[in-house]
């Protein structure tokens, strides 16, 4: 196990906070005085760019520098969120992902650009004017300067300070340096600091890289508050700070401690020495000799830190790769204990036995979990939506609603990243063709706002995720129109509503009498038909004209371990998806002499066609007397499938095989069976295109 | 690892003189597979066969929860068929094909052993007295009054699949 690359590790994590960053724009968009939001925005920004600087992604850290200097304007309330504001801070959020992503390839035009509409932002907003050319000059010089340039507030009179600083006793090990903090400190104004030792163990127990000391400053200083907590913005969640303000004739006259949501530092003080008295196993961790001197500080960090402590610990980052590994290993498992019951099933032995349902209960719970720890809920897929509508709005002119359904729904990650692009593509379809201009909105009746809809539901083994607007809908007569000139369909040939719908997704086919900036790029509509499909899903279009559409996309829940219903054609066993299977029946005697001619059985009044597996497989083996038919849907038609022998279900964990065999269209996988053998899975679609071509054939050579 | 033992197996010779080989016997021919590349040798095991799959690599096998398919040599050099004897085994080798690490069973009469080849007894395929596809065949190394033959695996696998598509569209 090699350690992970750390500028790998960083564009995980900086990914992470441009995502987190971004989700707090577009929640500020809605909320633009929400003063939380702002302060997450910023202190996302602040930690990008800090840990950028840390990793020598200079440009990085640099532009990042430049925006958090706009944004922290907006943060002391200089400045007022506006919708144009998110808007150039979002684009300067991508132009970050850039450098994070290329860091080489330095775009300073785009870069100075988005600056220069930023800081527009901010001074539209209502900022002193002198301010944005303060700050332009210092924008265009590239110097990661402290954040002070902007702090030169209305100049106020000089107040002094009393802080008191703790940081935790691992902090220097965290790579925390607190003489840089107690130097920054001195920037703001007058200091006088003091040390406190009290804390200071016996010289035996000293541990060199431990911190033990505590600090007491007396600023005197014109900076606002704000600025001291700036100061301690990376260590704040993790130390004990109490900044209380003195008034001139000495008496500290509020405390405010750091933490704003208490406002009323007193019980938490009180509770704080009971907090200690038992001390849970993180508490025990820090020094216990603390614990006096937290008693008579006001301290309010340390419950906070510990419920902090306790959320980090419920996630764990786990590479992907490991996930699939141990799904290997389960599926093994799972083979193993077929393995096990079969044995266990033909012995007597008691003992042997209950172990072998001991195993088979565990490995199917085992297999469950598993199951479980690959699924991740949509609203990761959908989250990246809310940008994407953002942005179309403002290109199309057009006003959209994005509404979210379902988002707790959970999916394989593997289906969830394949279907993400897929769903971009629909999504821009509903927007670009679907949504009408407001003006055309009114006139049709309706609220100037589009109204686009993403969903997702469970339903027995799939999962459901459709995306409906309430839009113009889709012309069948100009999709067929469209069609019948592009040479898809002959005119006058009879299609049902379905068939003309399913057109669209065929290559090369569009609507859009004009190409628009978002059609055209990207997926095209028959590409996200093959994403879908390679899934094994389906889609199902519904349209109203002039009252919207709605497109579902039908995905099944796992890509690893399907049910599938075992058979037997000829010595060879094969796995159909049971999803596919409508019913199974036998083939009487008299419909398989009658088969000469025909090959199709009359089921409960309709006509299913059927095809021999063991002609299609050619086994050269002669059919068992009583040969099963399997009834399965392609989604298009009903086909039966002859079989041998019908074995039952059986959990089947997907095995892909091997690139040398990608030429056999007609099986989509193997798994392994109970005895170690190897079973087929049969790619009915697939399998019922070969048996049409086979006919064909023997047809032509007839 | 792997991708080094593949790209060694194309150009033997290219960084030392001498290789480490485990030999084969398949007919009436000795054949030999870089040792590196080898990952196991298993007895025989239940085949399932893949209909419409290519002769070459008509089956498939579970090899430790894997489904690998399971080659035979014998159709690519033209070679009789024989039944299964007490001798024969599964050779699994690790190949790149196309940039992926796969997993591939050959079937053996008998493996023999692992042995040293040097350069010095190497030639490359003569071009008279052979009935075989030159490029299936890397290099012909002497030893005693005997041949081995180490087979070229990259053109054997990859010119299988590159003749693929010429047989489904008859």
């Amino acid at each position: 196990m090699t350690m992970p690359d750390p500028v790998e590790v960083f564009r995980t994590e900086a990914a992470e906070l441009l995502e987190q960053i971004e989700q707090g724009l577009l929640d500020l968009e809605h909320q633009l005085d929400d003063a939380s939001l702002i302060d997450a925005v910023f202190r996302g920004l602040h930690t990008l760019k800090g840990s950028g600087a840390m990793f020598g992604f200079d440009a990085l850290a640099s532009f990042t520098h430049h925006c958090e200097t706009a944004f922290d304007r907006v943060r002391k309330g200089m400045a007022p969120a506006t919708p144009e504001l998110v808007h150039a801070v979002l684009a300067a959020r991508d132009h970050m992902r850039s450098l994070v992503e290329q860091p080489d390839q330095e775009d300073d035009e785009t870069g100075q650009r988005l600056l220069t509409q930023l800081q527009q932002a901010v001074a539209d907003g209502g900022g002193a004017p002198e301010e944005t050319a303060e700050s332009a000059p210092e924008a265009n010089s590239g110097a990661p300067a402290e954040a002070e340039t902007v702090s030169a507030a209305p100049a106020a009179e000089p107040v002094t300070w009393r802080i008191r600083m703790t940081l935790p006793e691992n902090a220097m090990a965290n790579g925390t340096n607190p003489l840089a903090l107690l130097d920054e400190l001195r920037d703001l104004g007058d200091c006088e600091i003091s040390v406190d030792t009290g804390n200071v163990p016996p010289l035996y127990r000293i541990e060199p890289s431990e911190l033990h000391l505590s600090w007491n400053v007396r600023l005197t200083t014109d900076k606002p508050r704000d600025d001291i907590e700036d100061v301690f913005i990376f260590v704040m969640d993790d130390m004990e700070l109490s900044i209380e303000q003195e008034e001139p004739g000495g008496a500290p006259a509020q405390a405010t401690p750091a933490e704003p949501q208490s406002a009323d530092p007193e019980p938490i003080a009180a509770a704080e020495p009971a907090a200690v008295a038992e001390p849970a196993p993180q508490a025990s961790a820090q020094s216990p000799a603390q614990a006096p001197a937290e008693a008579s500080a006001p301290a309010v960090n340390a419950p906070v830190q510990e419920t902090r402590q306790k959320r980090a610990a419920e996630n764990v980052r786990v590479p992907a790769e490991r996930l699939d590994e141990l799904m290997d290993r389960v599926g093994e498992l799972v083979i193993a204990k077929s393995r096990l019951s079969q044995i266990a099933g033909n012995s007597i032995d008691v003992q042997l036995r209950s172990v072998s349902e001991d195993v088979e209960r565990l490995a199917s719970e085992l297999r469950d979990t598993m199951m479980v720890l690959r699924m991740v809920p949509v609203a990761t897929l959908f989250g990246r939506f809310r940008r994407l509508i953002h942005d179309l709005g403002r290109e199309t002119s057009k006003q959209i609603e994005l509404v979210t359904e379902g988002e707790a729904t959970e999916v394989d990650k593997t289906v969830i990243e394949r279907l993400a692009d897929p769903l971009v593509h629909l999504v821009r379809n509903s927007v670009d063709h679907g949504l009408e201009l407001p003006g055309d909105r009114a006139a049709a009746g309706k609220g100037e706002a589009g109204r686009v809809t993403l969903s997702a539901r469970q339903s027995g083994g799939e999962v459901i995720i459709s995306i409906k607007d309430d839009g113009r809908g889709i012309d069948r007569d100009r999709v067929r129109a469209k069609a019948e000139a592009s040479g898809l369909v002959s005119p006058g040939q009879q299609l049902t509503d379905q068939e003309v719908m399913q057109l669209i997704f065929a290559p090369g086919f569009s609507t859009a009498n004009a190409i628009t900036n978002l059609s055209g790029r990207g997926v095209g509509m028959d590409v996200v038909k093959k994403t879908v499909e390679a899934l094994r899903g389906t889609i199902d279009i519904e349209s109203t004209l002039g009252k919207g559409s709605e497109i579902s996309l039908r995905i099944p829940l796992t890509l690893a371990i399907i049910d599938g219903l075992l058979v037997r054609v000829g010595s060879g066993r094969y796995v159909i998806p049971l999803s596919a299977v409508e019913e199974c029946l036998e083939l009487s005697s008299e419909d398989d002499v009658r088969s000469e001619g025909r090959s199709f059985i009359s089921l409960r009044n309709s006509l299913v066609p059927f095809l021999r597996l063991r002609e299609l497989l050619s086994t050269g083996t002669e059919p068992d007397p009583y040969q099963k038919i399997v009834v399965v849907s392609t989604g298009v038609e009903r086909v039966g499938l002859v079989v041998d022998q019908i074995i039952g279900d059986h959990q089947t964990v997907i095995k892909s095989m091997s690139k040398l065999h990608n030429d056999v269209a007609t099986f989509s996988g193997a798994t392994i069976l109970g005895d170690g053998s190897v079973a087929l899975i049969l790619d009915v679609g697939h399998l019922v295109a070969a048996g049409q071509q086979q006919e064909a054939q023997l047809r032509k050579a007839g | 690892m792997s991708a080094l033992a593949t790209e060694q197996a194309v150009g033997h010779w290219k960084h030392a003189d001498e290789i480490e080989v485990l030999t084969f016997d398949m007919g009436r021919e000795t054949f030999a597979l870089e040792a590196v590349i080898v990952q196991e040798i298993l007895d025989l095991l239940p085949e399932t066969p893949v209909p419409g799959a290519r002769p070459f690599v008509a089956s498939v096998i579970n090899f430790r929860g894997k489904v690998i398919p399971l080659a035979d040599l014998r159709l690519a050099f033209g070679m009789p068929a024989a039944e299964a004897t007490i001798d024969s085994r599964i050779v699994v080798i690790e190949l790149l094909l196309d940039g992926e690490p796969t997993l591939v069973g050959l079937r053996a009469d008998k493996v023999n052993e692992t042995t040293t080849l040097t350069k010095e007894a190497s030639e490359p395929p003569p071009s008279l007295g052979m009935r075989w596809r030159p490029d299936y065949i890397d290099c012909v190394v002497k030893r005693g009054s005997d041949f081995i033959i180490i087979p070229n695996l990259k053109a054997l696998f990859s010119g299988a699949d590159s003749r693929a598509p010429a047989a489904e569209a008859n």
